[in-house]
């Protein structure tokens, strides 16, 4: 048993990841009938609070709250593998990437985040309102407009073979290469990095 | 054998994730997307997909990780979905598997490059975002807070946008 708790504490590579993700999909299917998507709960969320009257929100969300239940278990997952399965070196990035960031004055490999960026002391500074509030709002209002994200599109949508979803994949990886590679520098220097 | 066909259901071309059983899920029988979804936090988690890190070394193209999980993700999706169809599998109740077509639209482009500029911000595309939360990093309830804001603004401004 502790030789099993050591092994998965380990972090796995994508070899044996990407098959158990990918298992998501007929796992869904199978088990009743659902499509694979991770952003719709974010649409869901809106039906059930702040629907407003618009159309786009007027539906039977009591029908997809298995969706809720399933973003609700990620976020329990998240908790357990931290907790009790995490690995307890510090993340191992490429050299490249290392190099890149401590440019952009990220050099804390202590978390699976930056710490730089990912604390409350930031909330309210120029840093959290890119990170949080920006880069948020992108990923609810982007997913929703493409109709789905990595998981919708680029795993379940090209799983099924629908070349839609392939076009959005591509769009997904050119908004980020872009980001990346001339925007982020310059958000980063405007905010305080 | 008949296979099924994809065309049979068109989905509301705005809902990824439509739920196609034809009696609801009741009480308990829920649980098992709870559990389904604890699995995948985990595996979220131990392969760092949830990693600022990771995904950044990912649109650096420094690393070949995040390739490798997408890529046989995508794989294992499409021998499983081909499974599916050549031995007409039916759900644990007995229903014949639906897989929604999606029809192409503009927002997949738009919208998917939009949503590419915010994932490369935070790290996160919506499912790791409820990992990371779990995994400690409450701040990111912000972003997740923030996510459901620009969902609700696109939903109300659905009808005005180009699609």
């Amino acid at each position: 048993m502790n030789e099993f708790i050591e092994w998965v504490s380990q972090p796995w590579p994508w070899y044996v990841a990407g098959p158990l993700i990918g298992l998501t999909v007929p796992a869904l299917l199978i088990l009743g009938n659902k499509t694979f998507g991770i952003s719709s709960s974010l649409r869901h969320v809106c039906a059930m609070c702040v629907p407003a009257g618009i159309p786009f929100f007027t539906y039977n969300w009591k029908k997809e709250i298995w969706n809720l239940l399933f973003v609700i278990g990620i976020l329990i997952g998240g908790f357990v593998a931290t907790s009790y399965l995490s690995n307890p070196e510090i993340i191992k990035i490429s050299e490249a990437t290392q190099s890149d960031l401590a440019a952009l004055g990220i050099t804390d490999y202590s978390s699976l985040l930056p710490v730089e960026i990912f604390s409350w002391q930031n909330l309210f500074t120029a840093k959290g309102l890119v990170f949080f509030v920006i880069g948020g709002f992108l990923v609810g209002f982007g997913t929703r407009y493409a109709g789905g994200c990595t998981s919708g599109h680029a795993i379940m949508g090209i799983s099924s073979l629908q070349w839609p979803s392939l076009v959005a994949t591509i769009f997904f990886m050119i908004g980020g290469f872009l980001m990346t590679h001339l925007l982020l520098e310059p958000l980063m220097k405007i905010v305080g990095f | 054998m008949k296979v099924i066909d994809k065309k049979t259901v068109v989905e509301d071309p705005n809902c990824v994730a439509p739920n196609l059983r034809e009696d609801h899920d009741k009480g308990l029988e829920l649980l098992k997307y709870v559990i389904l979804g604890v699995l995948f936090g985990i595996v979220f988690v131990k392969a760092e997909i949830i990693s600022w890190f990771r995904i950044q070394e990912m649109f650096r193209l420094q690393s070949f990780h995040m390739y490798g999980v997408i890529g046989s993700a995508i794989v294992t999706g499409i021998i499983s979905i081909q499974i599916i169809k050549r031995f007409g599998i039916k759900t644990i109740h007995g229903e014949k598997i639906n897989i929604p077509t999606k029809e192409f639209r503009k927002g997949q482009i738009i919208g998917g490059f939009i949503f590419g500029l915010g994932w490369a911000i935070t790290g996160a595309c919506p499912g790791p975002l409820f990992a990371q939360i779990g995994s400690g990093f409450t701040v990111v309830g912000i972003t997740l807070i923030s996510a459901i804001a620009g969902t609700w603004v696109y939903g109300k401004f659905a009808d005005k946008l180009p699609n």
